[in-house]
């Protein structure tokens, strides 16, 4: 038998995050799922009452000039760039992150707590300040452009800004700590005495990291590539500072629709499919390592 | 007892609050563009008037229209550009001011005098005007001067690949661009805006960027040698780049002005009224020129210009030029979503 004052207390307690939950989450969701079934108004805006799954078809088909539906591959491009991004981010800031933190939580307690804060340090200051920090370090006549010259190895002009090559620099520099923090945490806890019991067991250097550390690691690695992949896949103004704003990417476009294009109904259906998507591998997240090794 | 306790207290609540009560008889509340009027501007007017002013400032005309579309009270004058204005009377937010009717409108010149947004100023009245050209840095052009034509913009000479710079703004290039090949912007015909867009997917090579922010800067760096820009931008770029010169191209040049409107239900409506027309005298407006760095629609008002300011064609230019200005326009539902269409293929 459920006592009733524990189910009234359990209720009250829970109330306050339940109706956070709902006043900034499923309202703003229903709204925006709502919105993406409307005809948009002509100044922006949507006509509350008339309901149209245009935004939809106008992801995968653009209208010809006989109003007959062609396949359009622009919207699916530029998911598709996003995508590719924000994979390549992630992939590598954990070649870089993943030795980081292995070598932070081998370290001494003081020397640690001296790393981390180090790692800390870019979180001082704005993201879009540090950013254009990059563009007066990369542009031709700046800092690394100089300093090459002046040690006799730049031909005189780096022309990097303004290319794909400057947009990975900013992804991977403004993603690390995201993906060296969760590991150092994963790892920071592990016993290592399972790796000196690996080498007692015949297992040489790489084995041991492969085997042992790796699998230990692994809830670390898979935080740190959410952390990163989610916000770079929503990130815009570092391709568009960095990238010359020569390819939109998902945010661009979503912007787009609510500013300029007039046509919200069509922004709410991008949101809506982005949302869509990033749950997806939150599942798909969840399902794989729910249960971390050793636990 | 009570009493006594209670009086000096009413007394110290009236000293308080009376302050409050007389600037509230003489306040009105303008919301301008950010870095758009001079802070001694508005402090003057206070003094010749006793009206003081309120300065709150936005970033772009759909924030604004998103804002008083929300129903933002508390605003006595905005100041929308040209086919915004026509938007928001069309979804009627403006307050009916007659401002053609105000003793000062007579100075204001062609062809702000009757605009195609509001032809007989029932509703607004001109502030800054400038126009959206380009400029290049004629000591690093071939043979030191180019063609004042669109074509020099969409289709550079070899010798400046990677070293142009286009607007990051679909308006702005998308007009640019239908003015260059003589078709109307407002067009709803997609083989026009098939037109435009292979005029812009040819133009992309020879591109460093699409970038809106920063033009000044990256002029006067020489980090690029053509910058599409504002005539007021310009004007600032050749500050410190002589060799900078500001292109009014023979096809045309897109020509936008920002205007003070009323919103439905402003509540200082009479000192609205009296701070558009205190503008529209010759030296208040001729500070906010000096200070913006663009022109504006009131006769005499150049006598009082900064020299530089009225000796640059870019910013004070002679009849000839100005007969190549072209308006913009507000364009259709389905003009507007195949803008963005050309716009999203364009940077796909």
């Amino acid at each position: 038998m459920r006592d009733p004052r524990t189910v009234l207390r359990r209720a009250l307690l829970l109330a306050p995050t339940g109706l956070t939950l709902f006043v900034f989450m499923v309202i703003p969701m229903g709204l925006m799922g709502w919105m993406s079934v409307l005809e948009p108004d002509t100044y922006g805006g949507v006509r509350w009452h008339a309901l149209s799954l245009d935004a939809y078809v106008q992801f995968w088909y653009e209208r010809d000039l006989d109003d007959s539906l062609i396949l359009n591959t622009a919207y699916m491009e530029i998911f598709l760039r996003s995508f590719l991004l924000a994979g390549f981010a992630t992939l590598a800031t954990l070649v870089l992150g993943f030795p980081t933190a292995l070598y932070i939580a081998l370290q001494d307690e003081r020397t640690r707590q001296r790393l981390i804060l180090l790692i800390s340090i870019p979180f001082w200051t704005n993201l879009l300040v540090r950013t254009y920090a990059w563009m007066l370090l990369l542009r031709n006549g700046g800092l690394i452009d100089s300093g090459l010259g002046a040690l006799g190895l730049g031909s005189g002009a780096l022309d990097v800004l303004y290319t794909p090559t400057a947009v990975a620099i900013g992804f991977v520099y403004s993603f690390l700590p995201f993906m060296v923090l969760p590991i150092y945490t994963s790892l920071e806890k592990m016993d290592w005495r399972l790796v000196e019991a690996a080498f007692d067991l015949g297992a040489n250097r790489w084995t041991a990291l492969r085997r042992v550390v790796l699998p230990m690691a692994l809830p670390g690695i898979a935080a740190g590539c959410l952390l990163v992949f989610i916000p770079a896949l929503g990130s815009y103004y570092i391709p568009e500072l960095l990238g010359g704003g020569k390819s939109l990417m998902i945010g661009n476009l979503i912007q787009n629709q609510f500013g300029t294009a007039r046509n919200w109904p069509f922004g709410a259906a991008l949101s809506f499919t982005l949302l869509a998507l990033v749950l997806l591998a939150m599942i798909v997240y969840t399902r794989r390592f729910r249960q971390a090794p050793g636990e | 007892m009570k009493t006594a306790a209670l009086l000096p207290r009413l007394v110290l609540s009236a000293a308080l609050l009376a302050p409050f009560c007389a600037h509230a008889a003489g306040e009105v509340n303008l919301y301008n563009w950010s870095d758009y009027i001079p802070q001694p501007l508005l402090k003057r007017f206070e003094k010749e008037t006793g009206i003081k002013v309120n300065l709150d400032v936005y970033e772009s005309n759909e924030s604004l229209l998103a804002k008083l579309k929300a129903g933002a009270t508390g605003y006595d004058v905005v100041v929308p550009s040209d086919y915004m204005v026509k938007i928001m009377i069309d979804e009627k937010l403006l307050e009916r001011i007659d401002a053609g009717k105000l003793s000062n409108f007579s100075r204001v010149m062609a062809p702000l005098d009757k605009p195609a947004f509001d032809p007989r100023r029932e509703y607004s009245a001109p502030y800054m005007w400038g126009v959206t050209g380009f400029t290049y840095d004629s000591s690093r052009v071939p043979g030191g001067k180019l063609d004042e034509s669109w074509k020099s913009f969409f289709e550079p000479p070899a010798a400046l690949k990677g070293k142009v710079v286009a607007l990051n703004d679909a308006n702005e290039l998308y007009n640019a661009a239908s003015i260059y090949l003589k078709v109307d912007p407002c067009s709803e015909d997609p083989k026009v805006a098939r037109q435009v867009q292979d005029l812009l997917l040819r133009q992309k090579p020879m591109l460093a960027m699409y970038n809106s922010d920063g033009t000044i800067e990256r002029m006067q760096a020489r980090e690029v040698i053509m910058h599409q820009q504002w005539n007021g931008a310009a004007y600032r770029t050749r500050e410190k780049l002589k060799s900078a010169v500001f292109v009014y191209p023979r096809e045309g040049i897109p020509f936008w002005n920002d205007n003070f409107v009323v919103p439905r239900g402003a509540k200082n409506r009479d000192n609205a009224l009296k701070f558009i027309n205190w503008m529209m005298e010759p030296r208040n407006i001729a500070e906010a020129s000096n200070f913006t760095g663009y022109n504006n629609a009131i006769k005499g008002s150049d006598q009082f210009f900064k020299a530089d300011l009225r000796a640059d064609p870019a910013i004070n230019p002679p009849a000839e030029l100005r007969k190549r200005f072209v308006p913009n326009k507000v364009c259709s539902q389905k003009a507007t979503q195949l803008r963005d269409r050309v716009w999203t293929n364009l940077k796909k």
